[in-house]
């Protein structure tokens, strides 16, 4: 068998796999951050909260209303982003005028008062989410056994990420949208309403964290923490993916699962760190990040 | 002149006496400081509810000792040695804290009982593992109550390579317990004739650990060892469940694992699994009346480090009743003296090395058709009797363990 510094070529496909697909939840979250910072200059600190609050919305949801799996991936996301359009018209827009250390400090703090609730009522263990059925079972790759659910991520995972960077980058909603950072009162001049635009992205921002929730459910224990520990790791890529830049956050979301995956079999040690050893060495050599414009 | 003298130096020699300055109880009061992880990985081990269980022995005991009030104390380590450190530093200078109880990740406690050392306070270790907290850790300081990863290894890697299990893959939280973990499951597993075909240490705590089960599918060991514990255990297996390790023909080992990740992940994933316990709230009736009692107030059965909870602090206040001391060598004299008899233990001694010995158990998790209810999780095996489980003091590197 071919091997790679001692690991057969099979095995190395297969962490190559598995990295992909945590890569794609990179990407799916730190997309959502980077849409929210590049619109609304707003570094939301209650991502992590607000992906955790959609895997136990979804959990809630299956046990109390008996909400399934497919319903939940449509429902969830809008009770969630609804929850950041509140978010946004009461307290964000209240600090938009101040400096962006505010709305850290704001997201962070919402961020600690949902975990801290949701820890008090359920405790950390975390509960576990049925995987839907047609998803159940897996496929034999012959270099390795892929379950069915992993394989759907990516491709969810993908696809909505691909959407969102259509809609931003190449429609005319996405223009606005683009246009009113770049000049707001200019565009409110040609009768755009600014505002709503704003609330609306940090609401589809919100969604998409959900939607990364729901997605995660079936795979993790869905637990008041489980967002926290992601959040620093989705963070790091989206300084090394350039804050802000859409395309920047999707790349590098699946070039940082790669490089973690190779890392688990390399060096499982510096499983954790490598992301940001990488975030240290881009900070160095290009501190607008991979795909960010220089300031 | 001579007088005054001879006086003043009486004075000192009985200031300084130090039989005669403990009889007594410092400060007027008992105080415990509850030390333990309070919102992260291995809070619903010890916990919120850990507190609960040493509040309900305060209770129990009468809310005084020959007059002095016990007070409690609680904090959040977090999981970090400096925070639990720096928190029972604290406790001692500002607070005149005189027993730290709960005490969860080993990494905080190797660090809280070397405080303790230095400043002659007590502490009752019940919630960590690493079997090195009575063995190259040991201090004259403290007590270690439950369980640690000796029996743990000792209890069901044995039974697993006495069934035919021979060949391992261990996945290890790469800290101070995962490597104690990991040390003594490697010696059974060699003196009992298998072999380590593989090992990988993860960091901690770990959410994905796809990489890692697919390691060991590559290793082709018939089994995997789980050397970490709390959300890692239950991560590791989820992944394992979703990535058909079972099905392709290994078995996994939990080695340690607690009540509450059995209840969270569910008996379809955990049902046959083999562990080690060192109590289990349907034993016997003392435990399980006892249990009941809990779960009136907290809503959840307690896991054997809560359970140990209540009993190492009824046993303390028990030992500072007799002697009318809260002085930390006196009662710990005390305390070893005294058997432990209680809803947590039969016999139970605290050896030199600061170790309590007890009776251990091999359990099998039920199926879901066998089990009656939400906590009726566990069938006992076999009871490993305390001399068996624990690690001999001969082969003990226990400073305080005489030739």
């Amino acid at each position: 068998m071919t091997t790679i510094f001692g690991i057969p070529l099979m095995v190395l496909f297969g962490q190559l796999l598995l990295g992909l697909i945590n890569g794609a939840f990179y990407a799916l979250l730190s997309l959502g951050l980077a849409v929210i910072f590049g619109l609304l200059k707003v570094i939301n600190f209650a991502h992590g909260a607000q992906y955790m609050l959609g895997a136990f919305a979804a959990l809630l949801g299956l046990e109390y209303l008996g909400l399934d799996y497919w319903l939940a991936l449509l429902v969830v996301p809008l009770v969630v982003g609804a929850l950041g359009i509140l978010i946004e018209r009461l307290l964000l827009r209240r600090i938009q005028h101040i400096d962006h250390l505010y709305g850290l400090l704001l997201t962070f703090g919402l961020a600690l008062i949902f975990e801290g609730t949701l820890v008090n009522l359920f405790g950390v263990s975390g509960s576990s989410y049925p995987v839907p059925e047609v998803l159940a079972g897996g496929f034999n790759l012959g270099f390795m056994f892929l379950p069915t659910y992993r394989a759907w991520v990516l491709v969810a995972a993908l696809v909505v990420c691909l959407f969102t960077w259509f809609m931003i980058e190449r429609t005319r909603l996405g223009a606005y949208l683009r246009a009113g950072t770049e000049n707001p009162k200019l565009m409110q001049a040609f009768g755009v309403n600014v505002p709503l635009l704003v609330t609306l992205t940090y609401g589809f921002g919100v969604a998409l964290a959900a939607f990364a929730g729901v997605l995660a459910a079936p795979i993790y224990p869905v637990s008041p923490t489980m967002g926290s520990s992601l959040l620093i790791v989705v963070f790091a890529v989206v300084v090394i993916g350039g804050m802000g830049s859409i395309l920047g956050a999707i790349l590098t979301g699946l070039a940082m699962g790669l490089i973690e995956g190779l890392t688990k079999v390399f060096y499982p040690e510096a499983a954790n760190t490598v992301i940001f050893l990488v975030m240290i060495v881009v900070l160095l050599l290009r501190p607008a990040g991979l795909f960010g414009k220089e300031a | 002149m001579n007088v005054i003298k001879y006086s003043t130096l009486t004075a000192a020699a009985l200031l300084l006496a130090p039989g005669l300055a403990q009889a007594e109880i410092s400060g007027d009061a008992v105080k415990i400081g509850y030390l333990a992880d309070m919102s992260g990985t291995y809070r619903d081990l010890a916990g919120p509810g850990g507190l609960e269980a040493l509040n309900m022995a305060i209770e129990d005991f009468g809310g005084e000792v020959n007059g002095a009030p016990i007070e409690v104390l609680s904090a959040d380590d977090r999981n970090s040695a400096d925070v639990g450190a720096n928190t029972v530093r604290g406790w001692i200078d500002q607070d005149d804290v005189d027993l730290v109880a709960g005490m969860v990740a080993s990494s905080v406690t190797i660090a809280v009982t070397n405080i303790l050392e230095q400043q002659d306070k007590l502490g009752i270790v019940s919630g960590s593992a690493a079997s090195s907290i009575t063995n190259e850790h040991c201090t004259p300081n403290h007590i270690h109550w439950v369980y640690d990863t000796y029996p743990m290894a000792n209890g069901t890697a044995k039974a697993i390579v006495d069934e035919g299990g021979d060949t391992w893959f261990l996945l290890t939280a790469d800290y101070a317990f995962g490597h104690a973990l990991e040390s003594d499951v490697e010696t059974v597993v060699k003196e009992n004739g298998g072999e380590i075909v593989g090992k990988v240490r993860h960091p901690f705590p770990t959410s994905d650990f796809s990489s890692y089960i697919l390691q060991a599918q590559g290793s082709g060991a018939k089994i995997v060892g789980l050397a970490n514990a709390g959300s890692d255990t239950v991560n590791a297996l989820t992944t394992a469940s979703q990535f058909g390790l079972v099905q392709s023909g290994q078995t996994l080992a939990g080695l340690l694992i607690f009540l509450n990740d059995v209840q969270a992940l569910g008996l379809d994933v955990t049902q046959g699994l083999q562990l080690t316990t060192g109590w289990y709230w349907d034993m016997d009736d003392e435990s399980r009346e006892w249990a009941n009692r809990y779960y009136e107030r907290t809503q959840r059965m307690p896991t054997m480090v809560q359970a140990g909870i209540y009993s190492s602090t009824l046993h303390y206040l028990n030992a500072v009743a007799e002697t009318g001391s809260d002085d930390a060598a006196t009662v710990r004299e005390q305390m070893a003296a005294t058997p432990v008899n209680d809803m947590f233990a039969d016999d139970g001694r605290i050896r030199e090395d600061g170790r309590m010995v007890h009776d251990m158990y091999l359990v099998e998790v039920k199926s879901p058709s066998e089990s009656e209810g939400e906590w009726d999780l566990y069938e006992i095996l076999r009871t490993i009797p305390a001399e068996e489980a624990f690690r001999p003091l001969s082969e003990s590197q226990c400073s305080l363990v005489k030739g």
